[in-house]
């Protein structure tokens, strides 16, 4: 058990920690010689922002856990509603995150 | 000799004034999120010491669960470390994007290299939203007192909620997953300065699930790189050009 445990800190060491500070140190290399206002740093941008929402909008359509079990169109339904109560409301956040998690509690209440 | 130690005393401050975001919304829901991984860990036969240790060597909320997943399924290390580096791709545009807004002539690029560990989406964003209105010299020491605050009382809270929240109820489990994401869809929004940024968001936010019924090996990444491609040379060719073409003409105009 001692072995197994000794394993594990070295796959989180190499397969966590490695894996994922290789993407951030290049990343440091390469935004150092990147102007602001550049175009390519319009580019890097662009790929961040389409990675990040992408990840983000997987969490909504795939979601692990009891959501799993949820209808896609209460997840979407109260993020889409909570969105656009954000974009009226002149872009607060808050207004968003309250709108969604109200709708979506209301949803599992009463599914 | 006065100057110096009020140079220290300035980066101490603005360390300080970064600390202070721990108590702003993205925090708070990111701290619940780390709650929801105590559970997660627990339930994957990660231990309490595993759990903190990964939470402070990985610190990317997403890139741990696919460790965890991976590891859990008794996948060889080499097939763990593929799937976490896979995913963990848009490190590289999220850390390059905000570094010419983080660094000033003076900071030291090991200074760099070690605040970037403690960049994840919520710092991301935080960086984004909030560097500009702190002085550029004092930037890295802001940033560093959000980031690196952030992570270690994250730690703390896995350490502390492991074994106490084994399971929450499914309503209240359901509503914490989707904090997340729904925090990260209107403030990545709210965020955007450049119309590139608006563009890329509407592209990657349909593409990463579209792809995934695709190839859901490797979605992230078409949806990401692709995505994030097209929407630049949509903005650069489309937008940006008609918004140029629209000035010159009306001060060709205005001779006439």
């Amino acid at each position: 058990m001692t072995d197994h445990g000794w394993w594990i800190y070295l796959v989180i060491i190499v397969a966590g920690w490695l894996a994922t500070d290789i993407w951030r140190w290049l990343g440091v290399l390469v935004g150092n010689r990147l102007d602001e206002e550049s175009e390519a740093l319009h580019l890097v941008r662009a790929v961040a922002t389409a990675l990040v929402m992408a990840v983000t909008s997987k969490l909504v359509f795939f979601p692990t856990g009891t959501l799993a079990d949820s209808p896609l169109w209460l997840r979407l339904g109260a993020l889409g509603v909570g969105f656009a109560a954000f974009l009226l409301t002149g872009q607060r956040v808050i207004v968003c995150v309250v709108v969604s998690i109200s709708l979506l509690i209301a949803g599992l209440a009463f599914l | 000799m006065s100057s110096p130690p009020l140079d220290v005393r300035s980066n101490f401050f603005w360390f300080f004034v970064g600390m202070r975001g721990l108590t702003s919304l993205p925090a708070l829901i990111l701290m619940t999120s780390f709650v929801g991984f105590s559970a997660f860990a627990l339930e994957s036969g990660i231990t309490r010491d595993q759990a903190v240790f990964m939470t402070l060597a990985v610190w990317a909320l997403p890139a741990k669960m696919i460790l965890i997943g991976t590891m859990a399924g008794g996948a060889p290390l080499a097939a763990c470390f593929l799937a976490v580096t896979l995913s963990s791709i848009r490190m590289m545009p999220m850390v390059a994007s905000i570094m010419p807004d983080m660094k000033s002539e003076k900071s030291p690029t090991w200074l760099l290299l070690f605040l970037s560990h403690f960049v994840a989406i919520t710092s991301w964003v935080f960086a984004i939203q909030h560097l500009e209105n702190v002085p550029r010299e004092r930037r890295t020491a802001y940033f560093g007192g959000f980031a690196i605050t952030l992570t270690l009382v994250n730690a703390v809270i896995v350490g502390v909620c492991y074994g106490i929240v084994a399971q929450f109820p499914p309503l209240v489990s359901g509503a914490l997953f989707m904090m997340t994401p729904v925090y990260f869809f209107a403030s990545i929004w709210a965020s955007a300065r450049h119309s590139v940024v608006r563009i890329a968001f509407v592209v990657g936010a349909t593409a990463g699930p579209a792809m995934a019924l695709v190839d859901p090996r490797f979605d992230i990444v078409y949806a990401g790189l692709g995505g994030g491609a097209l929407a630049y040379l949509f903005d650069r060719f489309v937008i940006r050009r008609a918004g140029r073409r629209m000035t010159p003409a009306s001060s060709l105009e205005d001779p006439l």
